[in-house]
């Protein structure tokens, strides 16, 4: 296999997908994933990751465009002869098999021998360290139990592509980090490739190779973590992923991709420009709250805002503090709780320090 | 664990300074007998009524089965001199002439007929006999009859000198007997007293055969039509789902006899069906399809069609469509995912209507009374004639006992095999 042919390995071509023929659930989605890639699907509810993840695995239609796996299109091929392991939001583990019974199903499937599947059944009840309990039937298990079952029998007969909808959506907080642990362990292990959804977004970031933020059955922004979270490519995913200050501004002209902003407080900022619009336009400016200083250190700040201090939030090792432009917006900052932390009272007048690589100016949508 | 045995574990379990005084248990436990008493008292009526309308009756049938005073309430004092007769010969004339004045007794009372039609179950022939004696001792005086009953009887009838009638007579004075359940088993005594197959007519065993055929066959057409709809309304959206189950309901709504009687309409010689037929040219002569085992298993099939849907549809909606994409993402064909994935989890819901389509078509009796003619009766139509027209209350009894019986035995037959607690009814 060539190097192209492995960064390709899963291809979406301009895949749109609409139930009613009338309007659009998915628009036009495109993307490509490398083999072994573990790449999250994110967004809020509705925006059609579901349904993305169902005609992958073949269990919707295809409105128009095609969906290539190692280049041949699977547009047309049945869901059972796609070899695409599937981990289901609520496990969908077989509650009149037992566990062990649960896994050695597809391997039975496949007409494969009887002692292989006794060892590998094995294999796999050790790899999710459930081997004491292949004798019970799912509904005695606890909800972790159950979800590394789910996951051991979508990856036991060795499928290339693994989808995973949600697959931690119904347990706790203490159990989800776990099994985010358990997931990315044996992604590393056994190099499968990986298209899972969420909506957590902390859970996307932690886990994932690279994020495709989705909104609206369009990609919003597909790239890595960091990326992601440094470099926003628009208003959406800047308010989406992590918090952030949006604050309006007007965009006086814009040169080599950095924006001269007047902001409603009168100062004139500049700000990376991502997608704002040319001179005169009315823009947003995004600013993370743990970006924003009010006592100037050692750095070079390019930015001063004033603004009009309210309150503050002790949450530990870290204070948030609260300020309000002309119009009401409200600005959050995050500064550590030690000694330089100012000290402010309600109505008091306060100059925000910010970088210009930390500003990014959006257009208004 | 009840609350009271919780309270104890407290007490034993909570350090020294926890425990509750002597005074606050007390409180505790009146309290917790407060609570009982509620609930008893809630239920009461529910007790009562299901007693008056379930268990009362239901003893009163298996009583009557066995209990049996006609006969030693109408001649007693002939039954205890019959106590000394060996069963051989004749009896003594004294006894005889105990009986003629027992029967003139009855005849002034107008009871003879009663005594008649007992004594007939026992040795027919016997009711007209019994019926002319007791006519002909009526004028009789009863001086006359103390000392020569005997000849009376034996000049009334010459049926009075063999001892097959004082054996019946014994035989019907019994005030506990299993005769009905003999007679309901086609079985009989011979005059050893041993127990033998009847050898007069036998029907009972095999109606009782037959009216199992009949339910097995409509509880196996109840499954066959039932499934795929059940299957097809779990599936549906629900709109229409919603639509088609007030169809599938419909039937409850309307009288049982008005559908009954539309199957007459439908089925009989110049019915519906038959006309259309006949009018295609698909047949020359109607068919003979009213009063026929045919007709009952129809009419019964759509009667109790929606007791398999019912309990199927409620299975099938429970079951997580996530289950069968689960089976086909790992590789298995449609018809093997439903085979190894559905419809073992449809079991809990086909077994609950099957039961219920069986039990109920097994004591039916209604539609096979209507539509069934003489071909299509089942067991229940042979209890009813026996408690309307022959007034044998008792072999009613002992019929319907041994259905119930019967019943209760196919119930933890499946309970062994499938498991009681597998039936899932919604
Ligand atoms: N079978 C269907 N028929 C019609 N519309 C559907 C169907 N399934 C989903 N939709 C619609 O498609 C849109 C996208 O749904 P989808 O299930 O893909 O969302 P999602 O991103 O997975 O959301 P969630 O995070 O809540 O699971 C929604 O507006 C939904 O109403
Ligand atoms: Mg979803």
């Amino acid at each position: 296999m060539t190097a192209d042919n492995a960064s390709h390995y899963l291809r979406f071509d301009g895949v749109k997908k609409s139930y009613d023929q009338k309007s659009l659930v998915v628009k036009d989605f495109n993307l490509d994933i490398a083999k072994g890639e573990f790449l999250t699907l994110l967004g809020p509810s509705g925006s059609g990751k579901t349904t993305v993840l169902m005609m992958m695995a073949g269990f919707e239609s295809v409105t128009s465009g095609d969906i290539l796996l190692d280049g041949h299109p699977v547009t047309r091929t049945a869901p059972y002869k796609r070899n695409i392991g599937m981990v289901f939001q609520n496990y969908a583990l077989f509650p009149h098999m037992s566990i062990a019974e649960n896994l050695a199903y597809p391997l039975k499937v496949r007409k494969m021998a009887k002692a292989e599947i006794t060892e590998r059944v094995y294999k796999y009840l050790k790899l999710i360290e459930l081997d004491q309990f292949g004798g019970r039937t799912p509904a005695q298990l606890s909800g972790g139990q159950r979800q590394r079952v789910a996951l051991a029998r979508a990856l036991i007969f060795k499928p290339s592509l693994v989808l995973m909808d949600e697959p931690l959506g119904a347990l706790d907080k203490k159990l989800r980090e776990q099994m985010q642990l358990e997931i990315t362990r044996l992604h590393k292990k056994l190099g499968f490739t990986v298209i899972y959804v969420t909506h957590d977004q902390s859970e996307a970031l932690t886990m994932s190779d690279r994020i495709a933020v989705f909104e609206d059955g369009v990609v919003q922004q597909c790239a890595s973590p960091e990326e992601l979270y440094e470099q926003p490519a628009n208003s959406f995913v800047a308010d989406f992923i992590g918090e952030n200050n949006l604050l309006p501004g007007t965009v006086i002209e814009t040169v080599k991709g950095i924006a001269k902003v007047k902001m409603l407080t009168g100062d004139e900022i500049t700000a990376r420009c991502a997608d704002c619009g040319e001179g005169n336009s009315e823009c947003v400016v995004s600013v993370r709250p743990e970006k924003v200083f009010i006592v100037p250190g050692d750095h070079h700040y390019e930015n001063k805002i004033t603004v009009k201090f309210t309150n503050c939030l002790y949450v530990g090792d870290f204070i948030r503090y609260f300020f309000e432009l002309p119009d009401g917006t409200e600005v959050v900052a995050k500064f550590l709780n030690d000694h330089v932390a100012p000290k402010l009272s309600e109505g008091d007048k306060a100059s925000l320090y910010i970088r210009t690589k930390d500003c990014f100016a959006f257009k208004v949508k | 664990m009840t609350p009271l045995t919780q309270i104890n574990a407290e007490i034993t379990t909570h350090p020294a300074g926890d425990l509750l005084t002597s005074e606050e248990v007390s409180l505790a436990r009146r309290e917790l007998r407060r609570k009982k008493l509620i609930a008893l008292a809630l239920v009461i009526p529910l007790l009562i009524f299901l007693f008056f309308t379930f268990v009362a009756p239901i003893g009163t049938m298996l009583y009557r089965s066995v209990y049996n005073p006609t006969v030693a309430e109408l001649i007693p004092q002939t039954l205890s001199s019959l106590e000394s007769w060996d069963g051989q010969g004749m009896p003594d004339k004294a006894v005889m002439s105990q009986m003629a004045a027992d029967m003139k007794r009855l005849a002034n009372l107008r009871k003879s007929g009663k005594l008649a039609e007992s004594i007939n179950r026992y040795l027919p022939g016997t009711s007209s006999v019994i019926k002319s004696t007791a006519r002909k001792l009526r004028r009789k005086d009863d001086q006359k009859i103390i000392s020569q009953g005997a000849e009376f009887l034996l000049a009334a009838n010459d049926k009075w000198s063999q001892p097959e009638i004082w054996q019946a007579l014994i035989k019907a004075g019994k005030v506990y007997t299993d005769g009905y359940f003999l007679t309901a088993l086609d079985l009989e005594r011979n005059d050893a007293g041993d127990i033998q197959q009847r050898t007069s007519t036998q029907i009972y065993i095999k109606l009782y055969a037959k009216t199992l055929r009949m339910a097995l066959i409509i509880t196996f057409m109840c499954l066959l039509l039932g499934y795929p709809l059940a299957y097809y309304l779990a599936n549906a959206p629900s709109k229409t789902a919603n639509m088609l189950m007030i169809l599938v309901l419909l039937p409850f709504w309307t009288s049982l006899l008005v559908r009954t009687t539309a199957w007459i309409a439908m089925l009989q010689t110049n019915g519906v069906i038959n006309s259309l037929l006949t009018s295609l040219h698909v047949i020359s002569s109607p068919l003979e399809m009213l009063y026929t085992e045919f007709s009952t298993i129809i009419a019964m099939t759509h009667i109790l069609l929606p007791f398999m849907i019912l309990p199927l549809y409620s299975v099938m909606k429970g079951i997580d469509p996530s289950l069968m994409r689960a089976a086909m993402s790992m590789g298995a064909k449609p018809p093997s995912a439903f085979i190894s994935v559905y419809f073992p989890n449809t079991l809990p819901g086909l077994s609950a209507g099957a039961l219920l389509v069986f039990i109920i078509s097994v004591g039916y009796y209604i539609t096979p009374a209507l539509v069934g003619g003489t071909d299509g009766q089942m067991i229940s139509n042979i209890i009813a004639f026996h408690m309307q027209q022959s007034n044998n209350w008792g072999l009613a009894a002992a019929l319907g006992s041994l259905l119930l019986v019967l019943i209760l035995t196919l119930y933890w037959v499946y309970d062994r095999f499938v498991g009681a607690s597998n039936i899932k009814l919604g």
